[in-house]
């Protein structure tokens, strides 16, 4: 305290500024103020503007490009659609060929099994016919050689008679075998 | 008692308690805030001290940072011109912005932020080894300041205001107060004319000052008391010189701030139509 006094005694009042410290204050301040203000934030104030533009350029590029993007999208749906009803027209096309395909081919089975059949029907036929020709030819001849074989033996006598007949079938059954 | 240029510290190393020495003798005061020029003479006209230097090479400093910083600067930011741009945009909007608008503050951005800066780095000093000393707690460089924002404010209002306007401005016209109506002026016009911008010095530099001088005395009494039983009490001495240390940090940039904070008013004040 009693510094304190000595110090106000000497005329060292701190609330009275120095002279020369007042003009170095000032040219420091005017140092720093001429610098920043003329030079570097004119500077950089500059790039803050073309930072901010970059960024709302950088935005409605996004935007632009979300747009082409939405358009390129619908696009793509509107095709994916039509190529997916290209897809079932084109399947509706291949099950009615397949179906006319199908009914062409039974219709043409159909027409040559009645062609077979009928060729079958009329070989049938043919072969009956010479069948019962050569039967009939040959009953004609085991009955001559019957009668003929009936006629040379004595026919009064049944037993006889019966025998005959007897070696008769038998004969023919030999040659049945024999032919069989 | 004037501290000897060729001296470091702020006091005498070899005096201690109980080593027959008063504290009186290293306790810090007005003197702490003198300094022996370093070229010339006290009494000259014309002198060069430690304080004037540090000025001046806190200019120099704030310069080579924004230098560093926004000489070339590019759209897409390194690291320290995204610090200098946190800087700059918190002034610029946090400050400027905020008080005086956009379209009429960008005129005094640059004055605000050079303000700013230079305070702070003012300010800064007083913990930055071997410098150790705010300049702003010499009063003569809070007081060029404030002279600067006193004069910007007073010429801004009369071109705003006019003569009528601007007598209206620094008095407070209302019709309203009536019979009262002279004593506000009269007191109006004393605090916004006269004691504004003394205030607006001093609360920078008693601010300083005041820290500056907490700060001296906690070094000093740690030194002091390491003797002896006093031990003890000289670590709790160094703690508070820590603890005021980050203490000191944060008055240093909450000052520079309140000192431009109060210029935008100023400046807003001017700007606004008188009602």
């Amino acid at each position: 305290m009693s510094q304190l006094l000595i110090a106000a005694g000497d005329g060292e009042n701190p609330l009275i500024p120095p002279i020369p410290e007042l003009g170095i204050g000032l040219l420091a301040f005017v140092i720093v103020f001429g610098f920043l203000a003329k030079k570097l934030l004119p500077n950089i104030n500059k790039v803050l503007e073309e930072r901010r533009e970059a960024i709302e350029g950088g935005i409605a590029k996004a935007e632009d490009l979300q747009t082409e993007a939405q358009s390129v999208l619908e696009q793509y749906k509107a095709q994916l659609a039509e190529a997916r009803h290209e897809a079932a027209r084109l399947r509706q096309e291949a099950q009615e060929q397949g179906a006319t395909l199908i009914a062409e081919m039974r219709a043409e089975g159909q027409r040559q099994r009645e062609e077979i059949i009928a060729a079958g029907h009329s070989q049938l036929e043919a072969d009956r016919k010479a069948a019962s020709q050569a039967l009939r030819q040959d009953v004609g001849k085991l009955a001559t050689d019957l009668a003929g074989k009936l006629v040379g033996e004595s026919l009064e006598d049944h037993s006889r008679q019966s025998r005959v007949i007897d070696r008769f079938l038998e004969d023919l059954e030999e040659k049945a075998e024999a032919t069989r | 008692m004037s501290a000897d240029p060729t001296q470091v510290l702020a006091f005498e190393t070899d005096c201690h308690i109980f080593a027959d020495c008063g504290f009186a003798e290293v306790s810090p005061g007005l003197h702490s805030f003198l300094f022996q020029p370093l070229l010339g003479h006290q009494d000259d006209a014309i002198y060069f001290n430690k304080t004037m230097l540090l000025a001046l090479l806190g200019s120099i400093i704030v310069i080579g940072f924004f230098w560093a910083a926004f000489r070339k600067p590019q759209v897409v930011p390194g690291k320290l011109q995204m610090v200098a741009e946190a800087g700059y945009d918190f002034i610029r909007r946090g400050v400027v912005y905020e008080t005086i608008g956009k379209k009429e503050g960008e005129k005094y951005v640059p004055l605000v932020v050079s303000l700013f800066f230079f305070i702070w780095m003012m300010n800064i000093w007083s913990i930055v080894p071997v410098a150790q000393f705010p300049v702003t707690a010499i009063i003569s460089y809070p007081a060029v300041l404030a002279l600067i924002v006193y004069i910007t404010w007073v010429v801004l209002t009369f071109k705003r205001q006019g003569f009528v306007g601007f007598f209206k401005n620094v008095t407070g016209y209302d019709k309203s107060l009536g019979a009262v109506l002279p004593l506000s002026m009269t007191i109006e016009l004393f605090s916004n004319l006269l004691i504004r911008p003394f205030t607006h010095a001093v609360r920078l530099f008693a601010n300083m000052f005041a820290g500056h001088t907490l700060l001296l005395l906690f070094t000093i009494a740690s030194w002091y008391l390491l003797n002896s039983f006093g031990i003890a009490y000289a670590g709790v001495s160094f703690v508070m010189v820590l603890v005021m240390t980050a203490f000191e940090l944060f008055v240093q940039a909450l000052q520079a701030y309140v000192f431009v904070l109060l210029t935008c008013t100023y400046i807003q004040g001017a700007l606004a139509e008188h009602h």
